[in-house]
């Protein structure tokens, strides 16, 4: 298992050096000239000569990607030229708000998605699964931002139930310590903040969670069905055993892998899928963040930006390719 | 006589197991992909005969008729500038579809064609490219066809261009896989024998043999453009006002939700609409052309 966890450390560093590579090459592909395109039109050609100077743009593309690679890994992301602020800075304040976003959607789409999953498996080709089946496709066909404004219609405005958007009412105290605030209003014991961010917290992670929600029951479901009809599951039935004890206990345990691969592989999708989400409903995360960026034809910002989601997305892959031998036993790695 | 009826009698049977015939005799069995193929159907004549079809010039302002609700004039009421909206969906399909079908036909031409290389050659050109399409792999869909429209700039074209370089890494692990399945199969080998060259081997005799996952992948990824492309347009990165582009509308309609809803409303029913269309025909596809459930039914 450690070996193999090593092996797999060491494969994901080829594909982090292409993927830098990749981002690296997006200011080589900007039509014109990239300092001109990044401070517009109306500067003078000291200011040009300046950025031009402090991102290397006047040497060759193999220099430039040298120095890049030799200050990432002293810790040196670059600055961003919107903010005048160091990149890192700014992706800590903001990693926070998308990963709490995220988990949030992740809980939901599971929890949900899971309970659908097992309900339409055990009571196959009834009302229940057919509704079920039907919840899921048109989940997996609902565009997210879309999703998110109509909430916000019902929600906000005609029955005003739920704020509408960021992340905490402005006058509510709460000491940001992790800058999770969920678990600040907790480990501050701020219980009117823990209420305002999970009311804040309801729509977003709903609306970013109804694909994977969908994808989630179907898995479920298939899964569930190929194991309900193995044999030991007709063993335990004929032992006597509940069926609630059969399906949760027998089944679903065994179902769990594939069900794994696509929670995780979707928390993936989920941190992409936040770039809307955060836009509808005026989220401060990495999102609006990249967003901006590029609306300002921030580059350094950009690259920063998909270099971590990037980097984030390979290694919750290899997390959820770990977990296998922790769910299944029979799963060894050598 | 009976030499002549047999001779039918055969034909019919081979007509009947051909592939094409069979898929539709199974797709016609399933109501949810005929629901998909009415769906399909549905925009795909809203957006050939669009000219036709809508009741109003989809970009003329009228600035009499601002924000209207939904009324028998304007069934779908009209926008901010007093564009009617049944007119501006009804175009809008047209610029969904195009962007389906032209980005899924970059994705697919890019992505067979590497595929075909990866799994035919294997050896280091398929280590190159499969790392290349890891690298693409690593980032989420969305963000990467934002981060290569931030380069090459909005517009219709570029989005085209962008979710359709964002669909190549599904095709090509697709044609790639199954193409290290048929390579070792015997009539390749037999083709090989008689002297068949790489080209004819790979287009004539592999490709040929793994449409079914293709076809079934395009049907899907079309869906997912679409949605993609709406996301980008909404995001201000995709078609550019006043083109009737769906994502464009709503995000238009957004600051206006409280006193006029419909303008968020309608885009987005036809956005899932059409997207749910070609899932339901992509899972109906998967099912009729499984060769595990055919003749099952």
């Amino acid at each position: 298992m450690l070996k193999y966890t090593i092996r797999r450390l060491i494969a994901i560093i080829p594909v982090l050096l292409g993927l830098l590579v990749l981002i690296s090459l997006l200011i080589e592909f900007i039509p014109g000239d990239p300092a001109r395109v990044m401070l517009g039109q109306h500067v003078s050609e000291e200011a040009l000569e300046i950025l031009r100077e402090r991102m290397g743009l006047n040497r060759p593309f193999i220099v430039r990607f040298g120095i890049y690679l030799g200050n990432l890994f002293r810790g040196d992301w670059g600055t961003s030229i919107r903010e005048g602020r160091p990149i890192l800075t700014i992706l800590a304040e903001r990693i926070p708000a998308t990963f709490e976003l995220s988990l949030a959607a992740m809980i939901v789409s599971s929890v949900v998605g899971i309970a659908i999953g097992i309900l339409s498996a055990y009571r196959q080709y009834s009302v229940l699964d057919y509704t079920g089946m039907f919840i899921a496709l048109v989940g997996i066909s609902m565009p997210v931002f879309w999703l998110g404004l109509m909430m916000i219609y019902v929600f906000s405005l005609v029955v005003p139930i739920l704020p509408f958007g960021g992340r905490l009412t402005t006058g509510v105290a709460l000491n940001s310590v992790t800058g999770f605030y969920v678990l600040d209003a907790i480990v501050t014991g701020n219980g009117p903040a823990l209420g305002d961010v999970l009311k804040h917290l309801v729509m977003p992670a709903i609306a970013l969670g109804t694909i994977p929600m969908a994808i989630i029951t179907r898995m479920t479901r298939s899964s569930m069905l190929e194991v309900l009809r193995q044999d030991y599951i007709n063993t335990a039935r004929a032992k006597g055993l509940a069926s609630r004890v059969v399906v949760l206990r027998h089944a679903f345990k065994n179902a769990l892998i594939p069900v794994v691969t696509v929670v995780g592989l979707n928390f993936g999708v989920l941190l992409g899928g936040a770039i809307l989400t955060e836009t509808v409903f005026a989220w401060p995360g990495l999102g609006t963040w990249l967003l901006d960026s590029i609306y300002a034809r921030d580059y350094p910002a950009v690259q920063g930006g998909v270099l971590f989601i990037g980097a984030a997305f390979i290694l919750i892959n290899l997390l959820v390719d770990l977990s296998y031998a922790w769910i299944n036993p029979k799963v060894k790695y050598d | 006589m009976t030499r002549l009826s047999r001779t039918a009698a055969e034909r019919k049977r081979a007509r009947r197991s051909s592939l094409l015939l069979d898929t539709v005799r199974r797709l016609r069995k399933n109501g949810l992909a005929v629901v998909g193929v009415l769906l399909i159907g549905l925009f795909a004549v809203l957006a050939i005969f669009a000219e036709q079809i809508a009741p109003y010039d989809p970009i003329k302002q009228d600035w009499t008729s601002v924000q209207k609700a939904p009324s028998g004039e304007h069934p779908f009421g009209t926008d901010e500038l007093g564009r009617d909206l049944l007119s501006r969906i009804i175009f809008g399909a047209r610029v969904s579809m195009t962007i389906g079908i032209v980005s899924v036909s970059i994705g697919l031409v890019f992505g067979v064609a590497l595929g075909l290389l990866a799994g035919y050659f294997g050896g280091i050109v398929d280590s190159l490219l499969m790392r290349v399409m890891d690298i693409m792999l690593a980032v989420p869909y969305v963000l990467l066809a934002i981060a290569i429209v931030a380069i090459l700039g909005p517009g219709l074209w570029n989005t085209m261009i962008a979710v359709g370089i964002v669909t190549i890494p599904q095709f090509t692990r697709i044609v790639r896989s199954s193409v290290i399945e048929i390579k070792t199969s015997t009539y390749v080998q037999a083709a090989r024998a008689v002297g068949a060259g790489h080209a004819r081997i790979m287009v004539r005799h592999i490709l040929t043999n793994s449409l079914s996952p293709i076809i079934v992948q395009s049907t899907l990824t079309i869906a997912s453009a679409i949605l993609n492309a709406a996301a980008l347009g909404f995001l201000g990165l995709g078609a550019q006002p006043p083109r009737p582009e769906w994502g464009v509308m709503l995000s238009d309609g957004r600051l206006l939700l409280l006193v006029s809803p419909w303008i968020v409303t309608f885009p987005g029913v036809a956005i899932m609409l059409s997207v749910l269309g070609f899932n339901l025909l992509g899972d109906g596809l998967r099912d009729a052309l499984d060769p595990r459930l055919r003749g099952s039914r």
